[in-house]
């Protein structure tokens, strides 16, 4: 790692002050931070542990919503989410050590392709609320790697509208956890949702699939649906073909899963 | 810079670099040669510790994260000699061969022992996930967490 500062302000006023451009790194859990630091892709001059902060901190309920905090770590959300789709996916998260270090906010600012959030947050419809904004999940992500985001701009919370029924099923890389792909279904106030991770440079929304399920929320419903390849990733846990194969199978395994009982 | 944190219960205080790795603290700083490195890549989980109660991997943590916080190591666990009943049972059931992974195996699996209700193998397996073994197999590992979990109250 190269050397840098270490900060740990008491408030997110103080912590967005610390943070005085592209050069500082707010630092959560690290488990993805620390990472690339020791990979030498980054070099920021301080980082600003956040994950202390209390307004950063804990899950609770408001008018027909979940506002989770965005240092609440996975394995906190696996325990006490009251949405059991999103606890089912937080736990299923890397592995324990993992889950009891990293964060939400973190694996949503960090916006891997593969992050089992991404799909909680598109699936579920959620904003992103920050310290000057809300950011719906639809225009969070814009490529890999790549959010909405600003310089210094700290993601505060996340708050989930409860859908009516919710599941996700992913098929994991054996080594990482990580999902080759994944797949949320959820039924909420606003429609059908189906969002897809690990499958391309951002999650995505699959509209054929919601169209199908509006009628019968049922695996049954996506009978000889596909998923066109081209836009997929080809990588070396996976080819495009692999994955487009996958995402129907995952959706109809989330709907029987209890997402469509 | 300066970090103060309780470890094995005992408060304690080291000069460390920002960018100085938990892992490399307990080991040079405080000779606690038990926590070991396997990867230094977050995969192996040799280096595995408890922050607050619950497991880590110290390798992906820096000392600074710790300032304030208890930290627990493998040194920590047996109480005066006598050995936590999972290490017992570690023991009795020959859950380790060369010992590299054990000091790990058995912080994890405290962390299990202490957030699981019942010794249900799927989800000890899946709480093992980050925890790599190459000797035993994992069976008596398995065996060694069920066992201490339907020994508790
Ligand atoms: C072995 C291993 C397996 C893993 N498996 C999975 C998996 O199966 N699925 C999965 O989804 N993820 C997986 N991860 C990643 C894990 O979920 C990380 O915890 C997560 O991606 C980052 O969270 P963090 O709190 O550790 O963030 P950090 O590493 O501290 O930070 C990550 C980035 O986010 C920024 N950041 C952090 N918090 C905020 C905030 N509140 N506002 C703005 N920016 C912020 C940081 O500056 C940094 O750029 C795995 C990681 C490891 C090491
Ligand atoms: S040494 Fe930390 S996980 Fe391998
Ligand atoms: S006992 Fe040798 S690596 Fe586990």
């Amino acid at each position: 790692m190269f050397p840098f500062d270490y900060l740990r302000p008491q408030s997110v006023a103080e912590a967005v002050c610390a943070h005085d451009g592209e050069e500082r790194r707010y630092l959560a859990g690290g488990q993805s931070l620390l990472a690339a630091l020791k990979l030498r892709l980054a070099q920021p001059s301080a980082l600003i542990d956040i994950a202390r902060l209390p307004e950063l901190a804990g899950i609770h309920a408001e008018a027909g919503r979940l506002v989770v905090g965005a240092a609440v770590p996975h394995a906190q959300l696996a325990a006490r989410s009251t949405i059991p789709a999103l606890a089912q996916l937080a736990g299923s998260i890397g592995d324990l050590q993992v889950r009891n270090m990293g964060t939400l906010g973190g694996a949503l600012a960090n916006a891997d392709p593969a992050s089992d959030h991404a799909a909680g947050v598109l699936g579920l419809g959620a904003e992103i609320r920050t310290d000057r904004r809300v950011i719906a999940a639809a225009d969070f992500f814009l490529g890999m790697f790549e959010t909405a985001l600003e310089p210094g701009e700290l993601i505060v919370s996340v708050s989930y509208p409860l859908p009516r029924r919710a599941s996700y099923a992913k098929v994991r890389n054996p080594a990482s956890g990580y999902p080759v792909v994944g797949v949320l279904v959820a039924e909420t106030d606003d429609g059908i949702r189906v969002a897809v991770t690990g499958a391309a440079s951002c999650p995505f929304r699959l509209t054929e699939f919601e169209m199908a399920l509006a009628g019968d929320f049922s695996p049954a419903a996506l009978e000889g649906l596909t998923v066109p390849v081209d836009d997929l990733s080809r990588d070396l846990h996976a080819s495009a073909e692999y994955r487009a194969a996958l995402i129907p199978v995952l959706a109809r395994r989330a709907l029987a899963q209890g997402g469509g009982e | 810079m300066r970090v103060a944190f309780t470890l094995n219960g005992r408060e304690v205080e080291a000069e460390v670099e920002p960018n100085t790795l938990l892992v490399a603290l307990l080991r040079e700083g405080f000779g606690l040669t038990g926590t070991h490195v396997g990867c230094d890549t977050g995969q192996c989980g040799a280096c595995t510790v408890h922050l607050d109660g619950r497991a880590v991997k110290s390798c992906l943590i820096l000392a600074a994260q710790a300032d304030g916080r208890s930290v627990l190591t493998i040194e920590g666990v047996a109480e005066g000699g006598t050995l936590h009943p999972l290490q017992a049972a570690f023991r009795d059931r020959h859950a380790l061969q060369c010992g590299f992974c054990t000091p790990g195996m058995v912080m994890s699996g405290l962390d299990l022992v202490a957030h699981l209700d019942s010794p249900d193998e799927a989800a000890i397996r899946h709480g093992l996930d980050g925890n790599l073994c190459r000797c035993t197999g994992y069976r008596p590992i398995v065996e060694a967490i069920a066992q201490t979990i339907g020994e508790k109250g």
